[in-house]
């Protein structure tokens, strides 16, 4: 990358600081410079987070059917999978696998449900409405 | 509190506060291309069983805690790491490092790191930054990626500290014993060995997912992806691994810029023609791998997603395979003077 190909396209990170990138100059040597971002990644980083949005969505709905219980929807929403809510929670995976089930997660205990409620920064009856703080 | 360190802003993290805590330590020849190639730092690996965020888990540089380890080793200074069961064992032992006039390495996860965007904050735990005061309830923090210093509430800290999940830092901190001059010497010695590991790495690991094998093998993998996986989700695969490549952290080109510029810098202790030679193929790579993340932006921006443009992606990854392969034989048949 020659430094004049830097590009400087305002991503979510360049509003904040802008990154170190190595280019270099015309006779071949290396430099640092600041980048603000590139269109590029930045739409991957959108991708990314509309995959999330979708996944959100559909637990979501899944929820209102029943078929998955609110921590699922919770999970989707901080980006977790089953190994970081287990680890966060100290329950087993096979307990949070289990827990995901609407059934399951009707006839939880209340010291339970807490633990749930404080890792997803709700209430436990906000828990169970699936209401999140956050725009 | 605040200790006499000045922030350095650098590419990588872990670069980064290698770079900075071994500066502090009175090793003033280091920068962040030397710590990067010393540390034998550039890697490719695929890992095609394991999932990061429901997509691909690819990385374009070593081992997290590689870096500094080797680098350290490699320059004759002794390391302290330690990890914690306790919160408050872990806050206790940094503020006795604090109070020693000690900056400390931790490694920590971004999910809770506050003064990053939101659009950052996905659960990865082998993020690395530096604490180096408090003041009140806030710690002092050299966050290598971020322009200037800042700084976290002690809640705050210890919350990334002890962030779960993959590679959780269980408030694993580090830094080196003693302050100790290095020898130009010594720097050569580590920056020969540093090319050695690398391009033994590159070459040599075994099985098809890691090193040169593993960009040919993602190559392969990615000519199959639109009709295994669908358009969408070959898209998100395609992004996910434009993520890995250029976000914070590479320097570009999945750190292959870092890589020629520091056999720029390695030429200046060891003035071989090869290393400015091969420096210009690392720039050739890198370059060909930002033309493929152009190419991956076309399909999942839903410009382009014929079967010939996953065939081009896939071009490219053969292309900077080629360029690699070359570059690390010829680094690997050096005759070394020292």
């Amino acid at each position: 990358m020659k430094k004049e190909e830097i590009p400087q396209d305002l991503g979510a990170l360049g509003k904040i600081t802008g990154e170190v990138v190595y280019a270099v100059d015309e006779s071949g040597k290396y430099g640092t410079a600041l980048s603000n971002g590139w269109e590029v990644k930045s739409s991957a980083l959108d991708v990314a987070w509309k995959d999330v949005q979708e996944r959100i969505e559909v637990a979501r709905q899944k929820v209102n059917k029943k078929e998955a219980s609110p921590i699922l929807f919770f999970m989707e929403y901080r980006v977790m999978d089953i190994p970081i809510v287990a680890a966060y929670t100290g329950f087993w995976k096979w307990q949070v696998k289990k827990h995901l089930k609407y059934s399951v997660f009707e006839k939880l205990s209340k010291s339970k449900l807490e633990k749930y409620a404080a890792l997803f920064e709700v209430s436990v009856e906000e828990l169970k409405i699936m209401k999140t703080h956050e725009a | 509190m605040k200790l006499d360190f000045k922030h350095t802003q650098a590419a990588h993290c872990e670069n980064g506060v290698t770079t900075s805590l071994l500066r502090h330590h009175g090793v003033n020849q280091i920068t962040e291309p030397l710590a990067f190639g010393i540390g034998s730092g550039l890697f490719f690996i695929y890992i095609p069983f394991m999932k990061i965020n429901n997509g691909p888990a690819i990385a374009f540089r070593t081992q997290p805690g590689l870096i500094f380890k080797r680098t350290c080793k490699a320059l004759g200074i002794e390391v302290e790491r330690k990890k914690f069961r306790s919160k408050q064992e872990a806050e206790r032992i940094l503020i006795e490092c604090l109070t020693a006039g000690q900056p400390v390495g931790c490694q920590v996860g971004v999910y809770y790191l506050t003064y990053f965007p939101k659009e950052y904050r996905f659960h990865f735990n082998a993020h690395n930054l530096i604490v180096f005061g408090k003041e009140e309830d806030n710690y002092l923090v050299s966050d290598p990626v971020m322009e200037m210093a800042t700084s976290l509430s002690s809640y705050e800290l210890e919350r990334v500290r002890f962030a779960k999940g993959a590679f959780a830092p269980k408030g694993q901190l580090y830094y080196p014993k003693k302050k100790r001059e290095v020898t130009d010497e010594q720097v050569k010695k580590a920056i020969k060995t540093g090319i050695k590991r690398n391009a033994r790495l590159m070459l040599g690991i075994p099985g098809p997912i890691a090193g040169i094998n593993g960009i040919r093998f993602t190559a392969k993998k990615i000519r199959q992806w639109r009709d295994k996986l669908g358009p969408q989700k070959a898209g998100s695969y395609l992004a996910q691994l434009v993520r890995m490549q250029e976000e914070i952290g590479t320097g570009g080109g999945g750190f292959r810029f870092i890589y020629g510029a520091f056999l720029q810098e390695a030429y200046a202790y060891i003035p071989m023609d090869e290393l400015i030679d091969i420096s210009k193929h690392f720039t050739r790579s890198g370059d060909v791998w930002r033309s493929a993340a152009v190419q991956a932006a076309g399909i999942y921006k839903g410009r382009i997603g014929s079967q010939a443009d996953f065939n081009v992606m896939s071009d490219y990854l053969y292309t900077a395979a080629e360029i690699e392969k070359e570059a690390f034989l010829t680094l690997s048949k050096i005759k070394w003077p020292v």
